[in-house]
Order: C-alpha cells, then sequence, then structure tokens
C-alpha cells in the first residue's frame, strides 16, 4: 500500500514498529511492578520482551516490503534505509535481552524495569534512525540516552557500575548540549530543523553561513562524542568497564548504530551541500579515532577494556562511511553494523560466559587455556574475534571489503590506507586473547574460570546464530549484501526527490 | 530602545550563566540561574512571544528552581566547597580540538562567500505577526504543537516516562527481599 498520508491512521502506520514497541514496552513495565517479588523470577519478562521485539520486527518487515511513501519530505521517513537500521536495533536489542537473562537473575536485578527500559532505549534508537527532522533527532536520542544512562548505573551494588553511570550521565548531558545549541544555530541558519529543508536552504543559497558554522561544528561534537570518535571519546572506556556486562554489549552494538544512523542522514542527506566544508573536520577525526582507538587497544589487559577500545576504533572504521557519503558507503555502513552487532554481542556473550554471570574474570590471564576446557566456546569466541579483527571468511571482512569499496569511489585514499593498516595492528589484540585461550597453559584460576564457565540454552543458542551469520555473511554474503545495498538506494532515492521539489 | 533593553537582558543572561558555574555554594548558584532565566523571558518579551516569556516565568525561574531549591535544602547541600575547576593540559587539549574544528569549518565555509543573516528574515516575521494576528499568541504555539509536531509531542511525553522509570530505578532503596 501507499502511504499518503489522507487518512491520519496513515501516521500510525509509518511508526507501526515503534507505536507497537512503545506499548509493549509500558506493557511490560506493568508487569514488572505487578510480579511476584521473588528472587529467581523476571526471566519471563526477558522472554514477553523478546516477544514484543519479534512483533516490531514483523511490523518492520511489513514497512519494508509492503510499503511505499509518497510524501518523501516528512518529519518521519518511511524509507528502507530507516527500517533495515530497525532491524538492526531490534537485533541488537533481542541478543542483549537474551545474554541479560541468566545475569539479571544472578545479579538479582529489577527485571521489570531492566527490560522496559531496553525496549524503551530501542525505541529511541528507531525514532533517531527514522527521523527527517532534528527535533525528533534530538528526542529519539535523548530517550535512547536517558534509558542507557540508568542501564549503565543500574547494578547499584557495585560501585564501579555506579561510577560510570554519573560519568556518562554528566559527560552525556554535556554533549547534548553542545548537539542540541548546534541544531539551534543550524535552525537560525537555514530556517528549518527538517533535514531537507536544510538541504534545500543550503542548495539556493539561502542559509545563513555565520549560524551554520558554528551550528554544523557543534553538530559534528554531539555526534562525535556519541559515536566515541577520538577526542570525545575519554569516557567510553570507563562507561564500557563499569557497565553491567550485557548493557555493555547493548551501547557498543545498537547505540552505537543508532548514533551513526542518525549521523549519516544528518551529514550526507542534510549537510550534503556543505560537503566541502565539513569533510575536513570528520576526516581528520575518523583518521585519528581509528589510529588512536587500535594502538590504545594493544595495551589493554581486561578483555571487556579491550573491547570497550576495539568499538571505539571500529567507530573510527564507521566514520570513514559517512565522509564517503555515497551509496555504496551507505550499504557498506548498513552492513557493517548490522554484522558489527552480530559479532560484538556474541564476544560479549562470552565475556559474561567467563566471568560466571558477574564483573569478575576480566582479565586475558582469564582466558588461558580456556579453548581446550571449553572447545565450543572458544571455537566460538576465536570465530568473533576474528570477524571483529576482519579476517577473510568471516563477515567482517566482507564489511570491511565494502567500506573500502566505498572509500574508493569517494578517492578516500589516504583513509583507505589507514583503515587497512590499522585492521593489521587490531589482529595483535584480537588474536592474543585467541592466543590466551588455545596456546597458554591455564592456571588454577583460569582452569577454574573455564570450570565454572556454563552458559544457559538461550546464551547457547545466541551463539550458534551469531557464529551462523558470521559464516554466512563472511562466505555467502550476497543475499544480506543485496538488501543493504538495497536500502541504501532508499535513502540516495528520497534525497533526489526532495531537491527536486526544494530547488528553486 | 529595543536594543538597550536586549542589551541588557543578554548581559545579564550571560553574566548568570558564568555566576552558575563559578559561585561557591549551590543557593547562589541557582540565584544565578533564576537571574538567567528571567533574563531569557525578557528577551522573548523583546521578542513578542509573550506567551512564551509567561511560561518561562512560570514554569522555569518560579517552578522548577523552587523545586531545586526544595532539594538542595533537604538534602542540606548549602556549604561552601572549593572550586573545583582546574585548568591542566587536557583542557588545554581541548580547547585546542574545538578550535580548530571551528577554524577548519570556518575557512571552509567563508571561502565561499559569506550571505550574513537571512535575507529573507522580514517576510517570515511578517508572516508571523499575521498569525498571531490571527490566531493570538498560545494559538500560533498550540496549532502546530497538536498538528505537525504531534510525534514530537508523544515522544516527549514518553521520554519523560523514562525518565521517571529511570530516576526512580536509580533512587529507590533496596528492599528486603535482596531483589534491589
Amino acid at each position: 500500500m501507499i502511504l499518503d498520508y489522507s487518512s491520519s491512521f496513515h501516521y500510525v502506520l509509518a511508526l507501526l514498529p515503534e507505536v507497537v514497541l512503545s506499548c509493549w514496552g509500558m506493557l511490560v513495565l506493568i508487569m514488572g511492578v505487578a510480579r511476584r517479588r521473588e528472587p529467581g523470577h523476571g526471566q519471563e519478562l526477558g522472554w514477553m520482551s523478546l516477544a514484543g521485539l519479534g512483533l516490531a520486527a514483523v511490523a518492520n518487515g511489513w514497512l519494508y516490503w509492503g510499503v511505499s511513501e509518497a510524501g518523501a519530505a516528512a518529519m518521519i521517513a518511511v524509507d528502507r534505509f530507516r527500517l533495515f537500521a530497525n532491524w538492526v536495533f531490534i537485533l541488537g536489542a533481542a541478543l542483549s535481552i537474551v545474554i541479560s537473562l541468566s545475569y539479571v537473575t544472578r545479579q538479582k536485578l529489577q527485571a521489570g524495569e531492566y527490560y522496559s527500559l531496553i525496549l524503551f532505549a530501542t525505541i529511541g534508537m528507531m525514532f533517531m534512525g527514522a527521523a527527517r527532522d532534528l527535533m525528533i533527532i534530538f528526542l529519539g536520542l535523548e530517550l535512547m540516552s536517558i534509558g542507557v544512562y540508568a542501564l549503565v548505573g543500574f547494578n547499584r551494588r557495585d560501585r564501579r557500575s555506579a561510577e560510570a553511570g554519573l560519568k556518562y550521565f554528566l559527560l552525556g548531558a554535556f554533549a547534548t548540549g553542545f548537539l542540541l545549541f548546534g541544531i539551534a544555530l543550524v535552525y537560525g541558519g537555514a530556517g528549518s530543523t527538517n533535514i531537507h529543508s536544510i538541504a534545500g536552504a543550503i542548495q539556493s543559497g539561502n542559509a545563513a553561513n555565520v549560524l551554520m558554522v558554528p551550528g554544523v561544528a557543534l553538530l559534528a561534537i554531539g555526534f562525535g562524542f556519541k559515536v566515541a570518535l577520538v577526542p570525545f571519546h575519554m569516557w567510553t572506556p570507563d562507561v564500557y568497564d563499569g557497565a553491567p556486562t550485557p548493557v555493555t554489549a547493548f551501547m557498543a552494538a545498537a547505540v552505537k548504530t543508532a548514533a551513526f544512523v542518525a549521523f549519516l542522514r544528518v551529514f550526507v542527506v542534510g549537510l550534503a551541500g556543505v560537503y566541502d566544508q565539513w569533510w575536513t573536520v570528520l576526516w581528520s577525526l575518523a583518521a585519528i579515532t581509528m589510529v588512536a582507538g587500535n594502538v590504545v587497544a594493544v595495551a589493554q589487559s581486561s578483555v571487556k577494556r579491550m573491547l570497550a577500545y576495539s568499538s571505539i576504533a571500529h567507530g573510527g572504521y564507521l566514520a570513514v562511511a559517512v565522509i564517503a557519503a555515497n551509496d555504496t558507503a551507505t550499504a557498506a555502513l548498513l552492513f557493517y553494523l548490522l554484522v558489527y552487532t552480530v559479532m560484538n554481542i556474541g564476544a560479549f556473550a562470552i565475556v559474561i560466559t567467563v566471568s560466571d554471570q558477574s564483573e569478575s574474570n576480566h582479565r586475558i590471564e582469564d582466558y588461558a587455556g580456556f579453548g581446550w576446557r571449553r572447545p565450543a566456546l572458544g571455537v566460538f569466541m576465536t570465530v568473533f574475534l576474528l570477524s571483529l579483527a576482519g579476517f577473510p571468511g568471516t563477515a567482517g571482512f566482507i564489511a570491511k571489503y565494502q567500506l573500502l569499496l566505498g572509500a574508493a569511489e569517494a578517492q578516500l585514499w589516504v583513509l583507505a590506507v589507514v583503515l587497512v593498516l590499522t585492521t593489521v595492528v587490531s589482529y595483535w589484540y584480537y588474536l592474543r586473547v585467541a592466543w590466551f585461550m588455545w596456546m597458554r597453559e591455564g592456571d588454577e584460576t583460569s582452569e577454574a574460570v573455564a570450570a565454572a564457565a556454563d552458559p544457559p540454552l538461550a546464551t547457547h543458542v545466541v551463539l550458534v546464530l551469531c557464529v551462523g551469520l558470521i559464516l554466512l555473511g563472511g562466505i555467502f554474503p550476497g543475499a544480506v549484501l543485496d538488501l543493504a545495498i538495497g536500502s541504501a538506494e532508499g535513502l540516495r532515492g528520497v534525497m533526489a526527490g526532495a531537491t527536486a521539489t526544494l530547488a528553486p | 530602545m529595543t536594543e538597550i533593553f536586549f542589551i541588557l537582558f543578554a548581559v545579564v543572561a550571560l553574566g548568570g550563566a558564568v555566576g552558575v558555574v563559578i559561585s561557591r555554594t549551590p543557593i547562589a548558584s541557582l540565584l544565578f540561574m533564576v537571574a538567567t532565566l528571567a533574563s531569557v523571558a525578557g528577551i522573548y518579551v523583546l521578542f513578542e512571544a509573550h506567551f512564551l516569556a509567561a511560561i518561562q516565568v512560570l514554569v522555569y525561574a518560579g517552578a522548577i528552581m523552587v523545586l531545586f531549591l526544595f532539594v538542595i535544602m533537604l538534602l542540606n547541600l548549602g556549604h561552601d566547597y572549593r572550586a573545583d575547576l582546574r585548568f591542566g593540559l587536557w583542557s588545554l587539549l581541548g580547547f585546542v580540538v574545538v578550535g580548530l574544528t571551528f577554524g577548519v569549518l570556518a575557512q571552509g565555509f567563508l571561502d565561499v562567500g559569506d550571505t550574513g543573516f537571512r535575507e529573507d528574515g522580514a517576510a517570515v516575521a511578517a508572516a508571523l505577526d499575521a498569525a498571531v494576528q490571527e490566531q493570538g499568541v498560545a494559538g500560533v504555539i498550540a496549532e502546530p504543537l497538536f498538528t505537525d509536531y504531534v510525534v514530537a509531542f508523544e515522544l516527549m511525553g514518553l521520554l519523560l516516562l523514562v525518565a521517571i522509570v529511570a530516576a526512580v530505578v536509580l533512587a529507590k532503596p533496596r528492599s528486603r527481599s535482596g531483589e534491589s
């Protein structure tokens, strides 16, 4: 069917996944209040949240295949770029919830609030992906951030969790101020918060550069903070390290995805007319991020912290796709984000298993001999690490290859070389964990760790699913890649249409 | 005349904002903040946005600030603190990064040739005046709020719900059964 907004019901249909998930999140919240307050209960709320995410995914599929949009410059986009990103958010949230199930029970966290906050944060992400208006992007970002601030500090018995929550909240609020100020200045310069009207104002020369300069700079800083580009990444290691591990997985995968999707839409669609002015700034940020993230990750002795720095480095790779600003790079970004979500949450699932559903045993020495004691888990972890490193045969390789294709199309040769070189550096710290797992004799502690590591069935299912997706994406990437390429074309098509209507 | 008032309000607003950051007691910070918010309300009046100005005074300078004051008094936070602003190497680096970001962008934009402020500003103002004549000051805000921006409005409701849930989760004392 075609959404032409002739009846007001079309607005609900355009936001169907978000509406479904909002109602479901409130339902989970109410169920969490109503249920029996006994330790050991609460997993059913997790399963219920998963059912809600499943419904939202189905609604999203209906929008993807069954609906086309007539109003191409409306506040909410119904394009395939958004809907593909929605699937990535839903997948990230679902995988995070599955690996949380035992953790939440074991750590005696408030299940109702925990799962509903994950659902609400996911809704925020979906709005960020859907927004064609800076105002909606801001509200979605805040919805996501406030949920995640609370999730980071959720385990109040753990001082480090509380510290991480406070740190993230204060710095995040500060960065939000930058973003909001940037939005206000761009509004002042272009006369609208609608991304397509901004693009039109820039193209017709109506935008006031005096206001656009600081506006774009502040937007870049605000988004740079959320995706943890290097001068604005100071919060990342401490927050990722201190947060409950399933929340870290959720942040590293889904939050980063949402920030990048909005980043790309604002800069590549809205600010396309001033590309020549902003690309140098992002170019240097991306280069510094790739170098610093990878080099510092080499020095880490905690696996969880290493994964935090690795996520900064991946943010640098993804920023290359924003700078390349073409269809190939956009498709690469979508594919990369999907693959990154799967492999990152998979790796964190193993970290949770090794730490026995708590926050201990994050040292790399605790992984010594793990592979021989737990062969299946060891092989899974090795696949995740190889994929994160971008080893041929895994989906991570195909994703990086696509990124390089996009960068080559935009003739960003230096960035492409930096990407390849820093990837080589990253082999060192990823393979070091694998080396510890397979090549090092375990001592008593690590043997005890391996003996205690027994993930529940649900985690096993997630791990098998993740490994399957990574190998499938690495060996037969065709289907998923075509989906990503088709979704990226949606963004471009809308762009062309909007420029045609807005051009003077 | 308007310019004089604008400069007055702007100076008070900016001075108040600086005062919030550098004053040593939370109460003084709070009073500086009231001054800032009230001056912003004054600027709204200069823009002839009387409804916004009234709301600004009632909600922000009035209700929310009084709540802040209650919280500070109740938690007994009104003591002196040592100044906690340190300017080390990192803050210098921060200034350099921000400066470079602005510099590079400004160079790029100014090369294009600056158009200054928007040329169609007068037309926008005239359209707004006509709308105010027709719908009243509140109507000009209410009509788009519940039509064009209804999604943002609903999203705001969801945001407030999440903020409440988050605050309760983080502030609630742990219950006896061990389930915190």
